[in-house]
């Protein structure tokens, strides 16, 4: 890291001397070329982010919602002065949640739109598509998409999860707390590619050291529309359902397994948020969830050790205290994973300001800046919590929290700490060739 | 969960399943049959139906019988006079060929799509039920409008053959199919029967999606599933057999509901798209299909 961090600061210093040098050019001339004065300073060129959004397809509640806390974003930006003194524009390219058309937004964002990053993807299938023709563009990709495919060292040097943590880390964290008060023979169900594979993978790992055991694993496709199928595998002896799922058929999947359960004996339930977001509990037929527990990044419902720094946030979206839209209380938001987008666009700002971004030639000072970021404390522009970020894995890592449900609403009960979700890293990109 | 009951709820899943299938495939199926008309946007129209039902109950907040019953009458009505239009305006105009109207279909599937997208939105949307009635068996709970989903498909099914063996319109739609020409020269508006036949398929569609719309939710792409269902169905059955169109949606939809619960989904599809293929190697004009004379 430390080897990083040198190269950084005699770039650092080439950069401030070229730039120091380009000034005084500049202020030669400047009087008698004011329009090659501004061009020079690159102060008229705004700096593109190329969004990445789940704006139809599967993901497209989602995408909604990543839009409207990406657009809030860029705008409080903006008005605090943008990047190294240039506005942010965001440019936005449907991908239809599918991985094929999130590789051609990926070729749209480095050689039409000529965007300075690309950011925001959520669905981990998409991330795992278009991560490879991000990395032969050299475009740097962050992505607020929680699958372990970023840190497992699989991807390239250009991809980065800096704003959310990832699914590995989450597992870990929690596992401890639903063995010791939920139970301990777990079966899972999971939607049947990347996201639910780090589940299924690293959840079962998770539990068995805390002594429990995955008794029957029921992997869902995630465009499936019919679930009381799935559930006559659950075993008999199963102490914990364990649920995650995602794409339009959710609320679907948490009805019919109400229904499937009826007013019988069921195992006490541990849920994803996933598997109910921007879906109100308030809908008919959820009731059974009623003292079951789910999984929150960030709380929906406004706790009452509320921060300002969550207040601040639901203001700045139109989020109200209930996770809905100001505007429309059946709109509900995807309040667990859209804080990611708010945060990665503040340290994609961080990291241009400490290399002195000033267009796509930097692109490969900014990875190096990314790398060496170590710390994000809980504040306005951190507002889900303090984050320690891993430079080498290009990861965060965040707190958890686990929620109960008690009249139509969740209730946060326990709080994970950061170095709860820490593991051992897999894999090093600062080694990989820019 | 034992044997027994396991095999109960997979059958419950796959009459459910094999009740909307048979209403979507006979639909597809009269098309073929009578106007030799591949209809790619079926499943489009199956969509359409649900959107409209979604829109309709969501105009009648609180009360969903109401919304439910409007839409069952409604929607289907609505989606029949689109395709209904469609026919007169395209369709006619390429004079029903079959190879000009699979291009035609195709792209009015994306244009159904695309509105439901623009117009409907990207979200899957919950259709409220029009009650809400749980049964509880000893081993495992279930909806009572899933049960009352097989009965309706039953009747709109008795009520379809009612129409095409007893009345007047069947009478037309059947000289049709088996000779054009006769029918034309026997006084039968050919073309008013094409345009009423397309809309009758494209409303069996609606209303399959009408039954299913509370049970799963309303989705821009939830029509690609049952045209493939409906293309596998009508093809085992017999391209324009409404008997084995009718048979093997009973026997598709049970061997998807029970294969699905004893292995898994992705297998019964497999297994059907098998079968399909077995069927057009071994006996390429269907189960009830009559072979051409050569």
């Amino acid at each position: 890291m430390s080897d990083n961090t040198d190269i950084l600061a005699d770039k650092d210093k080439r950069k401030s001397l070229r730039k120091l040098a380009g000034a005084a050019g500049i202020a030669m001339t400047a009087p008698f070329s004011p329009v090659l004065m501004g061009h020079a300073l690159g102060s008229d060129r705004p700096i593109k982010v190329g969004m990445q959004l789940h704006r139809t397809g599967i993901g497209a509640s989602y995408g909604r919602w990543y839009e409207r806390t990406a657009v809030a974003t860029v705008k409080l930006i903006n008005e605090e002065g943008g990047i190294n003194g240039r506005p942010v524009e965001l440019v936005i390219e449907d991908d239809g949640t599918d991985p094929k058309r999130g590789a051609e937004a990926i070729e749209k964002f480095a050689t039409w739109h000529k965007t300075d990053v690309a950011y925001g993807t959520l669905f981990s299938h998409v991330v795992i598509g278009s991560s490879p023709r991000a990395g032969e563009l050299k475009l740097p990709y962050y992505v607020v998409s929680e699958g372990y495919h970023v840190a497992s060292g699989s991807l390239n040097r250009y991809v980065f999860q800096p704003g959310i943590t990832d699914v590995r880390s989450q597992m870990v964290s929690m596992a401890p707390w639903i063995a010791a008060n939920l139970g301990k023979k777990v079966t899972m169900i999971f939607p049947d590619y990347a996201f639910g594979h780090d589940h299924r993978d690293y959840f079962s790992a998770a539990i068995a050291e805390q002594g429990g055991e995955v008794l029957e694993m029921i992997p869902i496709p995630p465009t499936e529309s019919s679930f009381t199928r799935y559930f006559p595998k659950i075993p008999r002896q199963t102490e914990v359902l364990y649920h995650v799922l995602v794409g339009p058929g959710v609320l679907t999947f948490v009805k019919e397994m109400g229904q499937f359960f009826g007013t019988r004996d069921r195992p006490r339930i541990f849920g994803y948020i996933d598997s109910l977001e921007a879906v109100d509990f308030a809908t008919p037929q959820l009731e059974f969830l009623q003292g079951t527990h789910f999984w929150e990044a960030f709380p929906r419902y406004a706790q009452p050790d509320q921060t300002q720094h969550d207040q601040y946030f639901r203001g700045q979206v139109g989020v109200d205290n209930n996770g809905a839209s100001v505007n429309d209380p059946r709109d509900i938001s995807t309040y667990s994973h859209m804080f990611g987008c708010w945060e990665t666009l503040f340290i994609i700002k961080q990291a241009m300001e400490i290399c002195g971004y000033s267009g796509p030639e930097d692109r490969q000072a900014l990875i190096e800046a990314t790398e060496s970021l170590t710390e994000f404390p809980e504040s306005r522009n951190h507002p889900q919590g303090g984050k320690t970020f891993n430079g080498k894995i290009h990861q965060c890592f965040g707190i958890q929290h686990i929620s109960r449900v008690e009249d139509s609403r969740l209730n946060v009960v326990h709080t994970t700490s950061i170095e709860d979700g820490l593991y051992e890293p897999e894999a090093d990109y600062t080694q990989m060739a820019l | 969960m034992d044997l027994g009951p396991f095999l109960f709820l997979a059958s419950l899943e796959g009459l459910v399943q094999a009740a909307v299938l048979s209403l979507s495939a006979l639909g597809l199926c009269l098309v073929f049959g009578v106007l030799r008309v591949v209809n790619v946007a079926h499943g489009e129209f199956y969509m359409a139906g649900a959107v409209i039902a979604w829109a309709i109950s969501h105009a009648l907040p609180g009360q969903p019988l109401l919304g439910f019953l409007a839409a069952l009458f409604l929607a289907p009505l609505l989606v029949g006079l689109a395709a209904f239009i469609a026919d007169r305006a395209i369709l006619r105009k390429i004079n029903h060929n079959p190879e000009a109207t699979i291009v035609a279909t195709i792209g009015m599937l994306y244009v159904i799509q695309q509105s439901a997208l623009i117009g409907f939105g990207p979200d899957a949307r919950p259709m409220e039920p029009p009650f809400y009635f749980h049964v509880n068996f000893p081993w495992f709970g279930y909806s009572g409008y899933k049960l009352s989903v097989i009965l309706m498909a039953a009747a709109l099914l008795l009520f379809v053959w009612y129409v095409i063996s007893r009345t007047r319109l069947g009478l037309f739609m059947r000289a049709t199919q088996l000779d054009r020409e006769m029918a034309q020269v026997s006084g039968i508006p050919v073309g008013w029967v094409y345009g009423l036949v397309f809309a009758a398929g494209a409303m069996l569609a609606a209303l399959g999606a009408v039954l299913i719309a509370p049970i799963r939710q309303v989705h821009y792409l939830m029509g690609l599933d049952p045209l493939l269902m409906s293309f596998i169905v009508v093809i085992i059955g017999g391209l324009g057999s409404i008997r084995g169109a009718l048979l093997a949606a009973l026997v598709i939809g049970m061997c998807d509901g029970i294969v699905s619960m004893f292995f898994s989904p992705t297998l019964a599809k497999m297994i059907s798209t098998l079968l399909v293929a077995l069927v057009l190697i071994l006996r390429p004009e269907g189960l009830f299909g009559q072979r051409k004379p050569l």
